[in-house]
């Protein structure tokens, strides 16, 4: 761009693009979902690449909140409390058939999905979901955050 | 077997079934003798059982043959670390009545494993020191491991404790 030039854009956009690549996720593992989480935050599958290679472990300095692994009764107020902790704006991924429905487990004892506690933005289905779906529903995510409205 | 026939010698009409199949000795006690016998089977320097392995129930509900007997067997597994033998004592309880003495002060660690039964079967155990629910939350409504438990129940969510 030469001197005087310019291009326009929207502000919603920009911010949506700087987001997008500052995914800070909170990982709430609690089984074997777990395993493939890791397999997927290390360097082979490398998803610094979208931004999201830096998860923290409170949930006051994060952005994503990724369910990882089944929900039982006796942990779904620790859940919500963890949700409610994390401030605006925030996005839950909801990793595993468990956490999308209760997966194969139908007893006293399991959440059946924990959009009946939480929003969901993104349900990565798989028992567990290999690092490929994993990344996907990253990427989707991604595109759901850059094109999200803003609120100032 | 010498473990069941001291029992029986000892405790007579309390002893109210044995068995020993393929060396898995089993005594079906009555509920009234069963503290004294958990307590002589731990004191006694011949059985020495000091280790309680495991405290747990079964539920035989519409179990073929027990239709109308006493629904719940409360099982005490021991184990002698000195002599390195074990045995099986089982008590009959009925649904009306289902309850046994807690044996917490024989083997402390009786008291989270009847916490467990309780929850999961709703046997009381008289004289537990704390007994409420262990693995699920005290909101909860039933006894899950009941066989009459419907599998497909679902319970209300909890919220965060405030």
């Amino acid at each position: 761009m030469g001197v005087g030039s310019f291009f326009t854009g929207k502000l919603d956009e920009a911010i949506g693009w700087a987001r997008k690549y500052s995914i800070f996720q909170y990982p709430f593992v609690t089984a074997c979902c777990g395993m493939e989480y890791m397999a997927t935050a290390c360097s082979h599958y490398d998803i610094d690449r979208f931004g999201a290679g830096l998860p923290r472990f409170s949930p006051r300095q994060a952005d994503v909140l990724f369910v990882v692994g089944t929900i039982s009764h006796k942990m779904a107020p620790v859940l919500k409390r963890v949700y409610d902790q994390m401030t605006e704006p925030k996005w839950v991924v909801a990793f595993g058939v468990c956490t999308c429905t209760g997966g194969f487990y139908d007893n006293y004892a399991t959440v059946m999905g924990i959009d009946t506690i939480i929003p969901v933005d993104i349900y990565i289905p798989g028992c567990p979901p290999r690092p490929e779906s994993v990344i996907d529903g990253l990427m989707k995510l991604q595109d759901k955050i850059a094109a999200q409205a803003q609120r100032y | 077997m010498a473990i069941l026939a001291e029992l029986q010698r000892r405790f007579g009409d309390a002893i109210v079934e044995i068995h020993d199949h393929r060396a898995d000795h089993t005594a079906v006690v009555a509920r009234d003798a069963l503290l004294a016998v958990l307590a002589h089977c731990r004191d006694d320097v011949a059985l020495a059982f000091d280790v309680l392995m495991d405290l747990t129930a079964v539920d035989y509900l519409k179990f073929p043959g027990r239709e109308d007997g006493p629904r719940f067997d409360v099982v005490y597994h021991l184990y002698s670390i000195t002599h390195n033998h074990r045995l099986r004592l089982k008590v009959r309880v009925d649904e009306d009545d289902a309850s046994v003495p807690s044996v917490v002060a024989l083997w402390p660690i009786a008291n989270w494993l009847e916490r467990e039964v309780w929850d999961m079967f709703g046997v009381r155990f008289e004289g537990h020191p704390d007994l409420r629910r262990l693995l699920m939350y005290e909101e909860f409504v039933g006894h899950p491991l009941r066989k009459d438990y419907p599998i497909s129940r679902r319970q209300p969510l909890i919220g965060p404790a405030s």
